[in-house]
């Protein structure tokens, strides 16, 4: 039985290592942060750590032992080593963790505010409804506000002392100066210079004049869009489906339009247009005084005196001018009560058109 | 246009329509109807009493104990405080448990010890307006002018019982100016018979013309003057239908004679007037041009003065009446009155009208005849209202009348064909469509090869040429049946000009940078655009304006974007900035005659903070150079680049230190700058900064067209210098000094510090700029660099005396 005495040793030693293993282990479940850790480590995986020593005795184990005793020493060192790492990773979870939670912040603060300013409600309304008419081949005219009486009445089918004057008051610069009260003359300018010959499809916004008290409802200065049509051939049908499209276009699909007969100097047949109230569908209620209805906008067939005064042969041509209130399709459309927020130029008011 | 439904009756059938459907169906032909008045307002349980007996209360001296018979034998006690009840009178008792109009509702109640059992009403209880309160009840009871049966129901004879409805006719529809006019619309509307009055005076004894001879001066002005005498009337009060008929139309009951004028005004929209023959002052009627100067005294007490372009009624001294406008008060029909001249005329329009302005009186007379009437119906009016007269005020009719005549009764005659009408249209009606529309409208028409001859009624005198037939024929057949279709023109291409897409390019990148765009009015106070403008400006001034804050026309847009800030600064609003596109007018003449320029301008004004962030403690206070910046990204959305800012000290209202001119081609085309401290002071305003172009002029200006430049292949070499220079030198005269030295390889410069202060020689600063040098072709060579950049430093020591700060 020679070999006993290193059964023995090499028991020993395994025993020893299992020891080792144990409270390594102990000491790893036991540290509290990164640096126990690397205490732990040093301690018993080092270089002069006890595993070590222990291997030292290997030289005097048998052919037979040495590997078991080596592979157990490997086994212990990979144990312990991956529980610690095992362990450090842990903590460097819980580090990076505490380390986030100290960077977290308040995310219900406001954020930084870009710069945007806003479109006044005015402009945005004359824009989209250009844009509309620009797709049905109209381009946009202009003119003078400062303009002659012969371009804002004469012009017009409106001879000084006509009773329908009194419809618009004027402010007059000088007996024939004035400040015009309608974009109509802008018509007017722009058939003299197609010198008789159609095609003309304009539309003409701009700001107008007239001798009102500011208060919720009236304006001394407001903005109209007026719209003109001459060629062969113009039906005052067209005029219905050149506003049912309009209206489709701008106040939604679901809105109905309808004609009533009604007065202006320069055109004949006239008529007002209504639309479908959008607050209550058509039903009746308070904004459209219970008839469904929301008148929109004049229009008409233009007079043969105004063509004719134009350079426009009324035997010849024929076409539909209409016109309509830029406040009050804003009014409309934002539900704004007062008339006078457009002119105040107050920025709580103005920076609420933003999003427009 | 006041429409009472139950006098309409008389003239038409309506009695399947509800006043409610007719105003629907006058609306959508084209007579407007603005509002349908119930004028019974929730009034309950009102009947006609009697009082049988009127005492003093015992116990007050201002009210009165009536005993009143309610009917049925029921007589009640009524505690009434009005001093114009009587016994015998028959009045409107609200019983106990009455309502009148407002809510009110009438209780058994004691007063003064006293029981009442109800309320004798006044009209304005009722809910009559007390302007159309006669004299007699406006300032007590109502008493019902004739016998009655107590117990009845009285809201039926007091005209409770009848709507109306409010006309709002535009100025080509005069003929609704009156109850035919009305019924001869819903007629054809309906396509009904209508019933007029047949009016007929049975004459006697003398002729008028003994009495009165008629003599018209100016036929143009007044070509139909018929005058009637009635001799022997007895003024008093209006039968009860008359006065509540003509308060229901909105007019006041004054008595019998002219009431009937009244009456026929409302039925014929024939204007009438009533002379006391007896106090006229004369036996003749001369109508005649005012004298320039000349005063009388109308019927409202004022004494009026007239001019050459007015028409007057004299009686062949002095003017009784002002034609067709107001009588006067010395001829006025009194209650003593028992001879009647009563007036029929036409009056011209115009005449009228001018009379109307110039007087500022607008009378239900004026407006008829300034709107135009018809002149088929003035004799035929003036005979209803004879025979009315003498219905209730009795007298006798003279034979007449006495008349002025030369008036023209024709008819206009109008030609259209029917493919006229469907072509306006773009209909398919066919000749016996349009025969029945004409026939509903009572117009005679004859046709003949789809062409018809039109005989329009003299009472639609808005009716002249093809395109009024047009549109009678297209309301009468519905605009709701007019099909809808799209022109088949050739099409078009519609969009923007360059201007109008410049000044949409300007919003987007205005809006965008963080301005709000303002709009303010073009009327302004004179002395606020002269804080900016210069005195060669001259500015257009509003005739007549309504205040002096809207006296004349805007030169700048400055002053209302000023206002603007002051009024959000005044509601705790501090970091605003607005900007504005409108027109600004200037004169050549310092008294227009001619339309003056008008310029687009775009004008901006800052106050306050340009950014900040608040609660991270970040802040950009608004200075010159934000404002520089915004604009110079302004300009470059219209592809001007080549920009130079002058430095300028003498713009008014301008910070003269911190102001430049903004130059293009060498044009001074805009400003910007801070306000002058004194006048930031009179608006009450911190440190401000503006800018305004001139549009007009910046969209001629020479543009830089955008065109791909090659990615540097090379490596660029960059130097840095910092200069001490003279105080007064600008930046840009540096930079201009190094560009021309650094020639072409010099392909950047950028001012990156400005110093003054320590370290520098009093005079001096220092401005430190990085150049960028780079060769498209190759890499540059340290040696080459070297040779330019010193060049460059060469030059700005030669031409600026700068040099490189130790
Ligand atoms: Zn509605």
């Amino acid at each position: 039985m020679l070999t006993e005495p290193y059964i023995k040793g090499g028991k020993a030693m395994l025993d020893r290592l299992q020891e080792l293993h144990d409270e390594a282990m102990t000491k790893v479940a036991d540290a509290k942060n990164l640096n126990d850790l690397k205490e732990v480590r040093i301690a018993y995986l080092g270089k002069k750590g006890p595993i070590t020593e222990v291997m030292k005795g290997m030289g005097k184990l048998s052919a037979e032992e040495r590997p078991k005793v080596g592979q157990k020493a490997n086994e212990v060192r990979e144990s312990v080593a991956g529980y610690i790492e095992k362990k450090e990773k842990t903590f460097e979870e819980e580090a990076m963790l505490e380390k986030l939670q100290k960077e977290s912040i308040d995310v219900t603060l406001p954020g930084r505010p870009t710069q945007k300013g806003s479109r006044h409600p005015l402009t945005s309304v004359v824009e989209t409804i250009e844009d509309v008419f620009i797709g049905m081949g109209f381009t946009v005219a202009e003119g003078p506000e400062v303009e002659t009486d012969y371009y804002n009445f004469e012009s017009l089918n409106l001879p000084k002392h006509h009773p329908a004057r009194d419809m618009q008051d004027t402010f007059f610069l000088t007996s024939d100066l004035l400040m015009r009260t309608q974009t109509s003359p802008v018509q007017t300018r722009t058939m003299e210079k197609h010198e008789g010959q159609g095609p003309v499809k304009i539309i003409c916004p701009g700001k107008v004049y007239r001798r009102d008290e500011d208060d919720a409802t009236h304006s001394h200065q407001f903005m109209q869009i007026e719209g003109l049509v001459v060629d062969e051939g113009i039906r005052m049908s067209d005029l219905k489906g050149i506003f049912a499209t309009f209206v489709k276009k701008y106040f939604g699909e679901d809105r109905e339009i309808r004609l009533r007969p009604s007065f202006f100097p320069f055109t004949e047949p006239s008529a007002e247009l209504d639309i479908t109230c959008a607050m209550c569908a058509g039903k009746g209620c308070r904004t459209c005084k219970q008839t469904g209805w929301i008148e929109v906008l004049g229009s008409g067939m233009v007079h043969p005196n105004v063509l004719r005064k134009s350079g426009f042969d009324p035997e010849k041509y024929s076409g539909f001018a209409f016109g309509m209130g830029v406040e009050r399709f804003a009014m409309l459309k934002y539900g704004i009560d007062d008339i006078r927020h457009f002119y105040t130029n107050d920025t709580r008011f103005l920076s609420q058109f933003k999003r427009v | 246009m006041l429409v009472s439904y139950q006098w309409l009756k008389e003239y038409i059938d309506i009695d399947d329509l509800s006043p409610q459907e007719i105003a629907e169906k006058l609306t959508r032909s084209g007579v407007e109807v603005d509002a349908v008045t119930d004028l019974n307002q929730g009034i309950t349980n009102l009947v006609v009493g009697k009082v049988l007996e009127c005492v003093k209360h015992p116990e007050a001296d201002k009210l009165n104990l009536c005993q009143v018979d309610v009917g049925e034998g029921e007589v009640v006690q009524i505690v009434c405080g009005a001093k114009n009840v009587a016994a015998d009178q028959y009045v409107a008792v609200a019983k106990v448990g009455a309502r009148l109009p407002g809510g009110m509702k009438i209780k058994r109640a004691k007063l003064r010890g006293e029981v009442s059992e109800g309320m004798i009403c006044s009209l304005q209880e009722l809910g009559f307006e007390s302007k159309l309160v006669a004299k007699k009840y406006s300032e007590g009871i109502f008493a019902f002018p004739q016998e009655m049966v107590a117990g009845e129901d009285a809201l039926a004879p007091l005209g409770l019982n009848d709507t109306v409805l409010e006309l709002d006719l535009t100025p080509n529809r005069a003929d609704c100016l009156s109850m035919i006019g009305v019924a001869y619309e819903i007629a054809a509307i309906l396509g009904r018979e209508i019933t007029l009055p047949i009016p007929a005076v049975v004459s006697s004894g003398e002729k008028a013309s003994d009495y009165i001879s008629v003599n018209v001066e100016t036929s143009g002005d007044n070509p139909y003057y018929g005058a009637t005498i009635i001799r022997g009337v007895k003024i008093g009060e209006s039968p009860l239908w008359l006065q509540t008929i003509l308060m229901a139309a909105g007019i006041r009951p004054i008595n019998n004679v002219v009431d009937v004028t009244n009456y026929v005004l409302m039925e014929y929209g024939q204007p009438l007037h009533a002379f006391d023959l007896d106090r006229f002052g004369s036996a003749e009627v001369v109508v005649r041009r005012a004298r320039e100067g000349e005063k009388m005294v109308t019927l409202d007490d004022a004494e009026r003065t007239l001019s050459g372009e007015h028409l007057v009624i004299t009686n062949g001294t002095d003017p009784v009446a002002i034609a067709g406008v107001m009588g006067g008060a010395t001829s006025e029909v009194q209650n003593d009155t028992e001879n009647i001249l009563l007036e029929a005329a036409y009056f011209n329009d115009t005449t009228v009208r001018k009379a109307s302005k110039d007087l500022g009186l607008r009378s239900d007379a004026s407006s008829r005849f300034e709107k135009g009437i018809d002149p088929n119906r003035v004799a035929e009016a003036g005979i209803r209202a004879t025979s009315l007269i003498q219905q209730l005020a009795g007298g006798q009719v003279l034979k007449g009348p006495v008349e002025f005549d030369e008036l023209d009764r024709s008819s206009n005659e109008v030609t259209i064909s029917l493919a006229k009408i469907n072509g306006v249209l773009g209909t398919d009606l066919k000749v016996s469509d349009v025969e029945d529309i004409f026939t509903k409208l009572q117009f005679s028409v004859k046709e003949k090869d789809g062409t018809f001859t039109v005989a329009v009624p003299t009472r639609r005198q808005d009716i002249t040429i093809e395109a009024d037939i047009v549109e009678e024929v297209a309301r009468l057949y519905g605009y709701d049946n007019i099909p809808t279709t799209l022109p088949n023109t050739p099409s078009t291409p519609g969009g923007l000009t360059e201007v109008q897409w410049k000044k949409r390019k300007a919003r987007r990148f205005l809006e965008g940078v963080g301005l709000d765009e303002a709009i303010s009015y073009s009327l302004t106070k004179k002395a606020k655009d002269d804080h900016f403008t210069e005195e060669s400006v001259h500015h257009v001034d509003v005739a007549l304006p309504m205040s002096e804050d809207r006296g004349s026309l805007r030169t700048t847009l400055l002053p209302h974007l000023l206002d603007a800030l002051s009024h959000n600064k005044n509601r705790n609003q501090y970091n605003v900035h607005l900007y504005e596109i409108g027109s600004v007018f200037h004169s050549k003449e310092q008294t227009i005659t001619v339309q003056p320029e008008e310029k687009t301008y775009i004008s901006a004004a800052f106050m306050g903070l340009w950014q900040e962030h608040s609660w991270q403690g970040e802040k950009k206070v608004i200075d010159f150079f934000v404002v520089k910046g915004i604009l110079e990204g302004l300009l470059a959305e219209w592809d001007i680049l080549d920009i130079r800012f002058a430095q300028t000290a003498d713009k008014k209202g301008f910070h003269p230190g911190r102001t430049a001119s903004i130059m293009i081609d060498g044009k001074e085309i805009g400003i910007v700058g801070q306000i002058h401290p004194t006048v930031q002071k009179t608006w009450s305003l911190p440190a401000t900064y503006v800018f305004e172009l001139n549009v007009s002029e910046l969209v001629n200006a020479n543009n830089d067209t955008l065109r791909y430049q090659p990615i540097p292949k090379y490596p660029a070499i960059d130097r840095d210098i910092a200069l001490v220079v003279d105080e007064k030198l600008t930046s840009g005269e540096v930079e201009q000094v190094i560009r021309e030295y650094g020639g072409t390889l010099l392909t950047q410069v950028n001012v990156f510090d400005v110093y003054q202060g320590e370290h520098l020689e009093t005079g001096k600063k220092s401005l430190a700029f990085s150049l960028r040098y780079l060769d498209p072709e190759k890499t540059l060579t340290d040696a080459e660099v070297v040779a330019v950049h010193n060049k460059v430093l060469e030059g700005l020591e030669e031409k600026l005396g700068a040099t490189l700060r130790a």
